[in-house]
């Protein structure tokens, strides 16, 4: 951190024009940027920017692996909206954030990475350390930058910036090269704003268009609002609550739409898809009419194309033009910033009665809430279902929650009942294990005043454990949370239903999690039953720093239901009943 | 089918890779690409052919305009156009054989533009299909083709179209972007064009 002193004088770059170094016009317009926090990892391409963060008042954070730096700048966006930064060197360091920067395209999350290069001169001659950064994340980043002169740099920074947020939100990488970071140029904030940023052409909602859906919607006996993500980017949840209310549509959520309509509102149905309850996957197959908000109709929430709601027309509305069409064919298409569009949606709906289409969904849940496992007696089994549900339970539903991938981040969707936007940060697209852990860090430093846990599996925790480090060393308090199942579970889950239980590969040994902790200082404890799940989980709460919990749950426990992959959305794999489950 | 897209792009280093990117993520295989500068400074024209199916030229177009460097596309791949492409066409000639190869020159309205003791280079401006008919009656001649060099299909709209990107930089009302007119008034302009 800069003193008082340092950030007068920073701040006041932004205002008078001023000759600075390139590393020092890094800092300079990151603050004009409103950044306040990157996470990174030095090294010697990079190194003329570490030497003067300390002129800035940005607060670094040292990971330990460059991929929990993208992850921790992905989590620090979702938990705050804002544009999360990662910083490494040229070479491995670059390649390291690779799958950070995947997972954040995939999700469409805006994060800026910023890597050294060789100096110009050497570009290209295969010098140490040197890698073709920007040819290696052009197909997983918006844009990418390569910056070889001192002048450039604050005006790619800022358009790096300007497309990470605008339209669909994502990654962008800007690599300098040492050279530009140690030469110096005028620093001009004000001028080297990019030009607004070009609307894509196809982006259009005519009169026309709205007038149709809304037709659609005054007419449909069975619509069903598909929330997606989109809703958290446009920040669009107040005009979706206002057109289901209104409407009296019900609203089945994506995985990262969770949290985008509250999980208690009665019209809120739950999550959609592969994992999603029956009756949300029955509501879609019986509906006529889909209101698509800011989802893309990803194969993890259609299952089989050609048997996807086919008796329902399809309204979408979406920013990316790129996404109509592409799976699955549309009525009518709405591009456009989906709060806009619905706002301008809103004032040709009006009132209707909704109550028969409810009431035949309400039918459809009875039946799924006597297989529910959180509903099946304490048969001494403790199930992942049962430690997530408490954890919702005692946190009241108002922690972030930062998901690893797999069994437990598909438990936790249906667990843990999301109530507020940017309460779970999972990754979705890529499915990226080992973003649990760096993605938690990420958003407490973006909310340190919220309470955050992280649900990781024994599997995914052990990718990016070493980021326990980067706890102790920035004093972190989350509350990290094992599901400890001896498996990689998901793909146990798989060879037990499609491989005839052949189970290779996947039974894992793993160290005891609690000396790990104990190793980085941070406190721990293993919990064997549902007796003692509520008690632990206060007890983390309750603890100054970050702590462990390391939940021994039921070893060949599955995610039920589940839509096989080449299954219609409403044939799924149903849970057992109890006998059964005693059986395994 | 096959698509024909225009597009005007920044011309900066590796905007070419983005957009070829592009197709070999899709896995669709560029057929041809021409690119030169365009009527506007600091952006690059290009005309890209590739095969794909119907429904994907939308998904292209709409892809291709996110590309931060790409100014403005145009799906021609329906519209009347005019289509041209340039070839070098190197044969092999002894002083006996030229002046058979000299009446194809004449006939298909090309040029002698290099002649060495073995060999004589053509150049040849027109439609594929005419390109390729050369080629064709050169190849089951006695002369052997020593190299072809084509320039790949560059395109243009038929009629007052001027580009959208002049729209988008505000031309004023004399250069109204007045887009193609009816069929029937190209087929008449096609018919005096000596292709």
């Amino acid at each position: 951190m800069g003193t008082n002193a340092t950030t007068q004088a920073s701040n006041a770059h932004l205002t008078t024009p001023t000759r600075l170094t390139g590393a020092e016009i890094v800092w300079a317009t990151l603050v004009g940027e409103g950044v306040t926090d990157v996470f990174g990892y030095p090294g010697g391409a990079i190194l003329p920017v570490y030497d003067a963060l300390r002129k800035f008042p940005i607060h670094h954070t040292l990971v330990r692996h460059e991929q929990g730096a993208a992850h921790m700048a992905d989590g620090y966006s979702r938990a705050s909206g804002k544009v999360g930064v990662a910083i490494a060197t040229s070479g491995p360091g670059a390649t390291n954030l690779v799958t950070g920067i995947a997972t954040a395209m995939l999700d469409s999350i805006p994060i800026v990475c910023i890597t050294g290069n060789v100096s110009s001169k050497v570009l290209g001659t295969d010098a140490f350390q040197e890698v073709d950064i920007t040819g290696i994340t052009l197909p997983v980043t918006k844009h990418n930058f390569l910056i070889s002169r001192t002048e450039d740099i604050a005006p790619a920074l800022r358009y790096a910036f300007q497309i990470a947020k605008s339209a669909r939100p994502g990654p962008v990488l800007v690599d300098i090269t040492k050279d530009a970071q140690q030469g110096t140029a005028i620093f001009d904030f004000e001028a080297a704003k990019p030009r607004p940023h070009r609307i894509h052409p196809m982006r259009k909602v005519e009169d026309s268009g709205l007038e149709q859906a809304a037709e659609l919607i005054r007419n449909s006996k069975r619509p069903v609002i598909l929330a997606g993500h989109g809703i958290l980017e446009s920040g669009a949840m107040e005009q979706v609550l206002t057109l289901a209310e209104r409407a009296q549509i019900p609203v089945a959520l994506t995985l990262l739409g969770l949290g985008a309509f509250p999980a208690s509102h009665p019209l809120n149905l739950g999550m959609m898809g592969m994992h999603g309850e029956a009756w949300v996957n029955h509501a879609i197959q019986e509906a006529d009419l889909l209101i698509a908000c800011g989802m893309r109709f990803d194969d993890r929430v259609t299952g089989t194309i050609s048997t996807y709601a086919t008796k329902a027309k399809k309204i979408h509305i979406e920013v990316d033009p790129a996404e109509i069409n592409k799976n699955i064919k549309v009525d009518v298409p709405l591009i456009g910033d989906l709060r806009e569009v619905l706002e301008s949606l809103l004032p040709r709906i009006s009132g209707r009665d909704g109550s028969a289409w409810l009431k035949t969904i309400d039918g459809i849940k009875g039946d799924s809430a006597v297989r529910d496992i959180k509903n099946l007696p304490d048969n001494g089994h403790l199930y992942a279902a049962h430690v997530i549900h408490d954890i919702w339970r005692i946190t009241g539903g108002n922690a972030i929650i930062s998901t690893d991938v797999g069994q437990h981040q598909m438990w936790e969707a249906q667990y843990y009942h999301h109530e507020k936007p940017r309460s779970l940060i999972t990754s979705g697209g890529l499915g990226t294990m080992g973003f649990g852990l760096p993605a938690a860090i990420g958003a407490k430093t973006a909310c340190p005043e919220k309470e955050v846990w992280v649900i990781v599996g024994d599997g995914g925790f052990q990718m990016t454990a070493a980021e326990l480090a980067t706890i102790a060393q920035e004093k972190i308090k989350i509350n990290i949370a094992v599901i400890n199942n001896g498996y990689l579970g998901m793909v146990r889950q798989w060879q037990e239903f499609f491989y005839e239980r052949n189970y290779e590969a996947t039974p894992m040994v793993s160290p005891d999690f609690v000396k790990l902790a104990d190793a980085h200082g941070i406190a721990g404890l293993t919990v064997r039953t549902r007796a003692e799940v509520a008690e632990a989980v206060e007890q983390a709460r309750s603890a100054p720093g970050t702590f462990l919990l390391n939940f021994k749950v039921e070893k060949e426990d599955s995610v039920y239901p589940m839509v096989s992959t080449g299954s219609a959305l409403h044939e799924m794999i149903r849970r057992p009943g109890l006998n059964s489950l005693d059986d395994k | 089918m096959l698509h024909t897209f225009v597009a005007y792009v920044e011309d900066l280093p590796g905007v070419l890779t983005r957009v070829a990117s592009l197709f070999r993520r899709l896995n669709i295989n560029i057929n041809s690409l021409t690119v030169g500068r365009s009527e506007r400074a600091g952006l690059s024209r290009l005309t890209l052919v590739c095969e794909a199916s119907a429904e994907a030229g939308h998904r292209i177009q709409a892809s291709l305009f996110k590309l931060e460097n790409v100014v403005d596309v145009d799906d021609i791949s329906q519209a009347p156009a005019v289509t041209r492409e340039l070839a070098l066409i190197k044969v092999a000639a002894t002083r006996q054989s030229r002046s058979q190869i000299f009446e194809l020159v004449e006939v298909f309205r090309a040029d002698i533009v290099d002649v060495a003791t073995e060999s004589l280079t053509i150049q040849l401006t027109g439609v594929e299909s005419k390109i390729e008919g050369l080629i064709q009656v050169l190849d089951e001649g006695e002369n052997r083709i020593l190299e072809i060099c084509r320039s790949g299909k560059m395109t243009m709209r038929r009629g007052h179209h001027t580009s959208r990107v002049l729209k988008a930089m505000g031309a004023g009302p004399d250069d109204a972007v007045k887009e193609a007119g009816p069929a029937e008034n190209f087929e008449d302009i096609a018919a005096r064009d000596p292709e």
